[in-house]
């Protein structure tokens, strides 16, 4: 059996480490962070269990930033953003969340983020962002090369993030800050849980219900333990979070969407709302109008194989008769589905459910169709 | 009977001029929950050191290569329905294959239980 290759390279610890290490995880690195793979029940339990439980993941590692407007003011602020990424800023009400995507000028995806209008007195004219973990330097670097004078970014390296996701989560949170279990999908607030501040708001990665809580990286531990100590929730780690995205039908950044992907073609145009859809004004925009008004010419679609084998990203996409049509991006084994499930960019003619596909793994083509995304139902509190 | 182990984790279960292949016990243990496996077709000539069979956990797909030379003379098709069986019990009904040997020497250059344990000692 071959072994992963390992890096000699000093790698970074999230506040959360020393919890998953006496966990006993299997630690890897990951986005220059040495992070929890899986705890000792295992990716297909730690799946199954935030399906239909709690799950726990730290996402300490991801980069979390405010944009500041010396004004005070949002529009000021929200101004800035708009002219990097295609969401609509502007008309976010305080304290709410929005998906984006930070785009290049042909339309390609720097990489994708959350944005927050941040809600808590005194911080008017603040944002609030999430970005990916292996893409932090290069975002932070590509927003301030372009911020106007008056805005500037302040990165937060020291602050910790969890998620707290699947169908018990709301119950389990509802004990510590009821506050926080009663907000909306994609709202937030600041509490305080066991005396600790965290941000919490009301989004995932997994397709379940559930939240993401920021706190200072001294307290994490605290918390982390704080929620663990409920007998509904159990640490997760990275394995099961990427099975329950990909059954989600949730973009990886790098894998599903990058440079060479728009959001139109990665099927992302509901995350850029109506105005800015008419206005442009955003990097790209004439090719994002342009795919909106004539279609793209190829699209990410979910992919379903027939057998069991499961077909990983990188696979060739073709068509029954070998005309090849496309690429996997993603795939792998869907625990909830139980069966191999995966997402790829194919041709437009290519691209409706139910099309019949082959996926070329190990030099055979294997039998696949077009499916809706998401495998696994959404569970989303609106 | 002997068993042989290779430093990519597999083992070879000796009986007679016939072989029983499979992946040790640590190695189920590293992959993680065991959902696919491809094994060959009987009757396949494999080199030793070649790609022999495939196994997919939820997270990556391994291959699992020929411990020594030989022809593949049964597979366990069970694994086919019950992969699981991987995790389960690898060093029985875990197993991957049977290969008729075609140069037993070719099993000295292997690890007997004990180095094994030792080697994976070592790597943990």
């Amino acid at each position: 059996m071959a072994e992963p290759a390992h890096s000699d390279e000093p790698l970074l610890k999230t506040p959360l480490h020393a919890e998953h290490v006496a966990l006993g995880a299997r630690m890897v690195p990951f986005a220059g962070y040495d992070m929890p793979v899986q705890y000792p029940t295992g990716i297909m339990t730690e799946h199954n269990w935030t399906r239909e439980h709690a799950g726990l993941f730290d996402v300490s590692h991801m980069g979390q930033a405010f944009l500041v407007t010396e004004d005070k003011s949002h529009e000021t602020v929200a101004k800035a953003l708009e002219a990097m990424i295609p969401a609509d800023v502007a008309n976010l009400k305080p304290n709410q969340q929005r998906y984006s995507q930070l785009l290049a000028d042909d339309g390609g995806i720097l990489d994708d983020l959350m944005v927050t209008r941040v809600g808590a007195p005194g911080h008017e004219g603040w944002l609030y962002l999430v970005v990916n973990a292996s893409m932090k330097e290069q975002d932070y670097a590509h927003i301030q090369a372009r911020l106007p004078k008056g805005v500037s970014l302040n990165r937060k390296d020291n602050l910790g993030l969890m998620a707290l996701q699947g169908p018990s989560a709301e119950a389990v949170l509802a004990k510590l800050s009821p506050e926080a279990a009663a907000l909306s999908f994609m709202m937030s607030a600041d509490v305080q849980i066991d005396g600790i501040w965290c941000h919490v708001s009301r989004s995932g990665y997994t397709g379940e219900d559930g939240f993401e809580i920021s706190c200072k990286g001294e307290d994490a531990a605290k918390l982390w333990r704080a929620l663990l100590a409920d007998p509904e929730v159990k640490a997760i780690g990275l394995g099961a979070r990427d099975s329950l995205r990909l059954e989600a039908g949730l973009c990886l950044y790098g894998h599903d969407i990058d440079t060479t992907t728009s959001p139109i073609e990665a099927g992302l145009i509901w995350s850029i709302q109506k105005r800015r859809r008419e206005e442009g004004g955003f990097p790209g925009a004439e090719r994002v109008q342009r795919e909106i008004k004539d279609g793209a010419s190829r699209v990410r679609v979910g992919i379903k194989p027939e057998g069991r084998a499961p077909a990983r990203e990188g696979s060739v996409i073709t068509t029954p008769d070998g005309r090849e049509v496309g690429i996997v991006t993603s795939g792998g084994f869907g625990p909830t589905v139980n069966g191999p499930v995966a997402m790829g960019y194919v041709v437009k003619d290519a691209s409706v459910v139910g099309t019949d596909l082959h996926l070329i793994v190990r030099g055979k083509p294997l039998p696949a169709k077009v499916a809706a995304m998401p495998f696994a139902p959404h569970r989303y509190k609106r | 009977m002997t068993t042989r182990y290779t430093k990519d984790h597999e083992y070879i279960r000796v009986e007679g001029d016939a072989g029983i292949v499979g992946i040790s016990d640590y190695a189920q243990g590293q992959l993680g929950d065991v959902v696919f496996v491809e094994l060959p077709s009987v009757g396949k000539s494999l080199s030793k050191g070649d790609e022999a069979a495939v196994v997919e956990s939820v997270k990556a797909a391994s291959e699992v290569y020929a411990p020594v030379s030989g022809e593949v003379i049964e597979v366990n098709s069970e694994l086919e329905a019950s992969p699981g069986t991987v995790n389960e019990d690898a060093a029985g009904r875990g197993w991957f294959m049977k290969i008729r040997l075609t140069n037993e020497s070719e099993l000295e250059g292997l690890m007997t239980e004990e180095q094994y344990q030792e080697f994976v000692k070592s790597i943990s």
